[in-house]
C-alpha cells in the first residue's frame, strides 16, 4: 500500500543516503516476511470461521495484533531501505495505518452491511436483500421528518451565530473583569451535554417545579411545557444545544475581532461614522472569513446533534424532534434493526459529504465575492 | 494566539450620557448572559443538597428558602458522614469515573502523539502516496471531522465483537482517538508552522538527526500548542456519550452513560441525580477555569491568520 510513499527533500540537507544492499535485502525481508505472517493470520482465520478448517482463534483479535505488527515492520522497511527519507514517513505512517484501519474499512463494511437484512433480535442471522433497506428508507415517513429537523436545526445556527458575535462584541469592548467573564461564558462548553440535559432539560425546565417553568409562568405563559407540543419541543431543544455551543462560536469571532486592526477602526472613526456604520461597514466585512469557518465547524458539529435529544425527548413528541443520529439509535437500541439503522447512517453520510462540499465551495466564492 | 485586551481611546466616547447609557447596556447585557451560563450550573450544585420537597417546591437559596443536607451526596456514599462506610454506589461511581478517566487521556495522548507527527509531517516535508500529495493528506485526516458517529457506531459494533473489544476500554480509546485526531492535527499544523524552519536546520546542521531535532528543538516549542489541543480533545472525550452508550455494557461504562441511566422505579431522585451530575461537570468545568488560556488557545487555532 505504502510502497509509493516518496519524499522529495524538503531542505537542502545531507546528501542522498548510500544505504547498502544488505540493509536493503533486510529491510524487503522483514516486510515480506510480515506482509506473508499478515495474510496468512487473515486466511487462516477465514478458513476457521467458515468451518473449512480447525485450525483457528476465537476472534479475530490476533489479526489486529498481526496488523499493528506489520504497520511496525512497515516503518523498519521504509527506514532500512529509503534511509532519511523512510525517517520522514515515519512521522505520517502511524495516524495513516490508524485512521485508515479505522476509518475505511468499518466504512466499507457499513456498506455491506446497509445492504443486508439484519435484525439482532431475530434468530435468522444475516442475510444479503440488496436494495430493499434502501426502497424502505425512501418510503420512511419518520426518516424524512428526521432530515427535516436536521434542516431546522442547521438552520439555528444563524440564531446562534448573532448571539455568539454579539457576545464576542460585548467581551470586546472596554470592559473590567473581561477574564471572569470570559471564563464565566466559556463554560457552557465543558459540561457535559447528557448531564446537561438532565439537569437544565429534565429538572430546571420542568413542568411543576422547575424555576424555567416558573419564570414562564410569571411571564404570562399559563402552561409552560417545554417539551410537549412539536413546536416547542424543538425549540427547546434548539436552546438547549446552542446554550452548550455558543461559545464555541463566540471565542472564534472574539478571536476574530481582536486580530483586526485598530486603524481602519480608528479611520471610521474619524470620518464620523456611527457605531452602527462602523459595525456593518466595517467590522462585519472584515469578520467575514472567521464568520465562516466558525459556523461552517460548528454545522460540522451540528450534524451530529444527538446527545441531547438521546437522553432528554427520546425524538419524541412523535418524533418531533429526531436528529438523524437519534433515529438511527433508536432504530438500532429499541428494534435491533442493524441493516436498516446502517442503510440510513449511510445514506445520511453521503448527504452531508455532499453538502458540507457544496457549502465550502459555497462559502469559499461567497467570501471571495463581497470582498 | 491568546486573547487580549483591545484599549479604547476615550476619544471614541460622545457625550457622558452615551457614555453612561453604553455601559449599562454594555454590563447589563454582559451580568444576563453570566446570568443564563452560571444559573444551570448553580442549579445542579444546589439540588444535590436538597430533599425531595425543596426540590419540587423550586426553593433556590439555600438556608432562606431550604436546609441544606447531605442527601443526594450521601446517595452517592460521598458525604462527609458516609464517606468512610462501604458504598457499592460509591464503588460503582469510582469505576465510572475511572473508566473516564482512563479513556479520555489515553484517547487525548494517543490522539496528541500520532497526529503531532502527522502534523509535523505534513507541515515540513513533501510526501507522495499514489497520487496523493499532502494537501490530499491533509484534506483526508481533516475530513474524518464530518464522519458523523452513527456511521461508524455500528459497524464497529459489529466489529468489535469480533475483534474481542466490545465493553473495552481499548477499544473506546481507539474509537475517540479517531475522533478527536482531525482537531489534534488541525490544531498542530498551526503551531508547527508558526516554529520557523531555520531553527530545525540549525540543529541538523549541528548533527542531530531529523527525530532528534524534532524531539529536543521542536517539540518544546510546540508543547504549549500540544497541551492546547490536549485539553479540547480531553473535553470532547469526556463528555462523548454516543459511542459510549453503545458500545459499553457493564465494564467500561463510562460516565455519562452512568449519569443517563439513573432513571430509578419511583421517578428520579432528583439530589442523587444532581450530586451524579456535578461530579461528572466538576473536573472538566475545574480543568476549564484553570487551563481557559490553553482552551482557547486551541480553539482559535487556524481560524484567523
Amino acid at each position: 500500500m505504502a510502497e509509493q510513499i516518496s519524499t522529495a527533500n524538503a531542505w537542502p540537507g545531507n546528501p542522498a543516503d548510500l544505504i547498502p544492499a544488505g540493509r536493503k535485502r533486510l529491510g524487503w525481508g522483514l516486510l515480506a516476511i510480515a506482509t506473508l505472517a499478515l495474510l496468512a493470520i487473515i486466511v487462516v482465520q477465514i478458513l476457521y470461521k467458515t468451518e473449512m478448517s480447525t485450525v483457528g482463534f476465537d476472534t479475530w483479535r490476533p489479526v489486529v495484533y498481526a496488523y499493528v505488527l506489520w504497520g511496525v515492520a512497515l516503518g523498519a522497511w521504509q527506514v532500512l531501505t529509503r534511509g532519511e527519507d523512510g525517517q520522514r514517513a515515519l512521522f505520517l505512517l502511524p495516524a495513516l495505518l490508524f485512521t485508515i484501519a479505522m476509518v475505511i474499512f468499518p466504512t466499507l463494511f457499513g456498506f455491506y452491511i446497509a445492504l443486508t437484512d439484519w435484525n439482532l433480535s431475530s434468530f435468522a442471522g444475516r442475510r444479503f436483500n440488496g436494495l430493499d433497506n434502501f426502497w424502505q428508507m425512501l418510503a420512511d415517513p419518520y426518516y424524512r421528518n428526521a432530515l427535516v429537523n436536521m434542516v431546522l436545526y442547521v438552520l439555528a445556527v444563524l440564531v446562534e451565530y448573532v448571539i455568539a458575535f454579539g457576545l464576542a462584541l460585548l467581551l470586546n469592548a472596554q470592559i473590567k473583569a473581561r477574564k471572569f467573564f470570559r471564563v464565566v461564558f466559556l463554560l457552557p462548553l465543558m459540561l457535559s451535554p447528557v448531564a446537561v440535559s438532565w439537569m437544565v432539560g429534565k429538572s430546571l425546565m420542568e413542568y411543576r417545579f422547575g424555576p424555567a417553568a416558573t419564570l414562564a409562568r410569571h411571564l404570562g405563559w399559563d402552561n409552560p411545557a417545554f417539551f410537549s407540543d412539536p413546536i416547542t419541543a424543538r425549540i427547546s431543544i434548539m436552546m438547549l444545544d446552542a446554550w452548550t455551543f455558543i461559545p464555541f462560536m463566540m471565542i472564534m469571532l472574539l478571536a476574530g475581532l481582536q486580530a483586526m486592526s485598530r486603524e481602519v477602526l480608528e479611520a471610521a472613526r474619524v470620518d464620523g461614522a456611527t457605531a452602527w456604520q462602523t459595525f456593518w461597514q466595517v467590522t462585519f466585512p472584515l469578520m467575514l472569513p472567521v464568520s465562516v469557518t466558525a459556523v461552517i465547524l460548528r454545522i460540522i458539529f451540528k450534524l451530529k446533534l444527538a446527545d441531547i435529544i438521546i437522553t432528554l425527548t427520546s425524538g419524541g413528541p412523535g418524533g418531533a424532534t429526531d436528529s438523524v443520529s437519534s433515529f438511527i439509535y433508536r432504530e438500532y437500541r429499541d428494534r435491533s434493526n442493524v441493516g436498516y439503522g446502517t442503510m440510513l447512517a449511510m445514506a445520511y453520510l453521503v448527504i452531508i459529504v455532499v453538502f458540507v462540499t457544496w457549502l465550502l465551495k459555497f462559502a469559499s466564492r461567497f467570501v471571495r465575492n463581497v470582498n | 494566539m491568546s486573547v487580549q485586551t483591545t484599549d479604547y481611546t476615550v476619544s471614541e466616547i460622545r457625550s457622558p450620557a452615551a457614555f453612561i447609557a453604553s455601559r449599562v447596556f454594555i454590563y447589563g447585557a454582559l451580568a444576563f448572559w453570566a446570568f443564563v451560563c452560571l444559573f444551570p450550573i448553580y442549579w445542579t450544585i444546589t439540588t444535590s443538597f436538597k430533599s425531595a420537597v425543596d426540590v419540587t417546591q423550586g426553593h433556590l437559596i439555600p438556608f432562606v428558602d431550604f436546609t441544606p443536607d447531605w442527601k443526594g451526596w450521601r446517595s452517592l456514599g460521598l458525604s462527609p458522614d458516609s464517606i468512610f462506610q462501604t458504598s457499592t454506589v460509591r464503588d460503582e461511581f469510582f469505576k465510572r469515573f475511572m473508566n473516564s478517566v482512563i479513556t479520555s487521556v489515553g484517547a487525548s495522548g494517543l490522539a496528541i502523539i500520532i497526529g503531532s507527527l502527522a502534523a509535523y509531517g505534513l507541515v515540513r516535508y513533501r510526501y507522495k502516496f499514489a497520487w496523493f500529495k499532502n494537501e490530499d493528506i491533509s484534506f483526508f485526516f481533516l475530513s474524518q471531522l464530518i464522519l458523523p458517529p452513527v456511521v461508524l457506531a455500528l459497524p464497529f459494533l459489529v466489529l468489535y465483537r469480533e475483534v474481542a473489544l466490545l465493553d473495552t476500554r481499548i477499544g473506546l480509546v481507539l474509537l475517540y482517538t479517531l475522533m478527536v485526531l482531525p482537531i489534534v492535527i488541525w490544531i498542530m499544523r498551526d503551531q508547527f508552522n508558526s516554529i520557523p524552519v531555520e531553527l530545525e536546520e540549525a540543529a541538523l546542521v549541528d548533527g542531530l538527526s531529523i527525530w532528534g531535532a524534532f524531539f529536543r528543538i521542536v517539540m518544546p516549542i510546540a508543547l504549549p500548542g500540544m497541551v492546547a489541543a490536549f485539553i479540547l480533545a480531553m473535553v470532547l472525550c469526556w463528555n462523548e456519550y454516543f459511542f459510549a452508550a453503545l458500545l459499553t455494557s457493564t465494564d467500561a461504562k463510562t460516565i455519562p452513560v452512568m449519569v443517563a441511566s439513573q432513571t430509578g422505579s419511583q421517578g428520579i431522585n432528583w439530589w442523587s441525580m444532581a450530586a451524579l451530575a456535578t461530579a461528572a461537570i466538576a473536573p472538566l468545568a475545574i480543568i476549564g477555569i484553570a487551563l481557559e488560556r490553553y482552551l482557547i488557545m486551541g480553539m482559535t487555532a487556524g481560524s484567523v491568520k
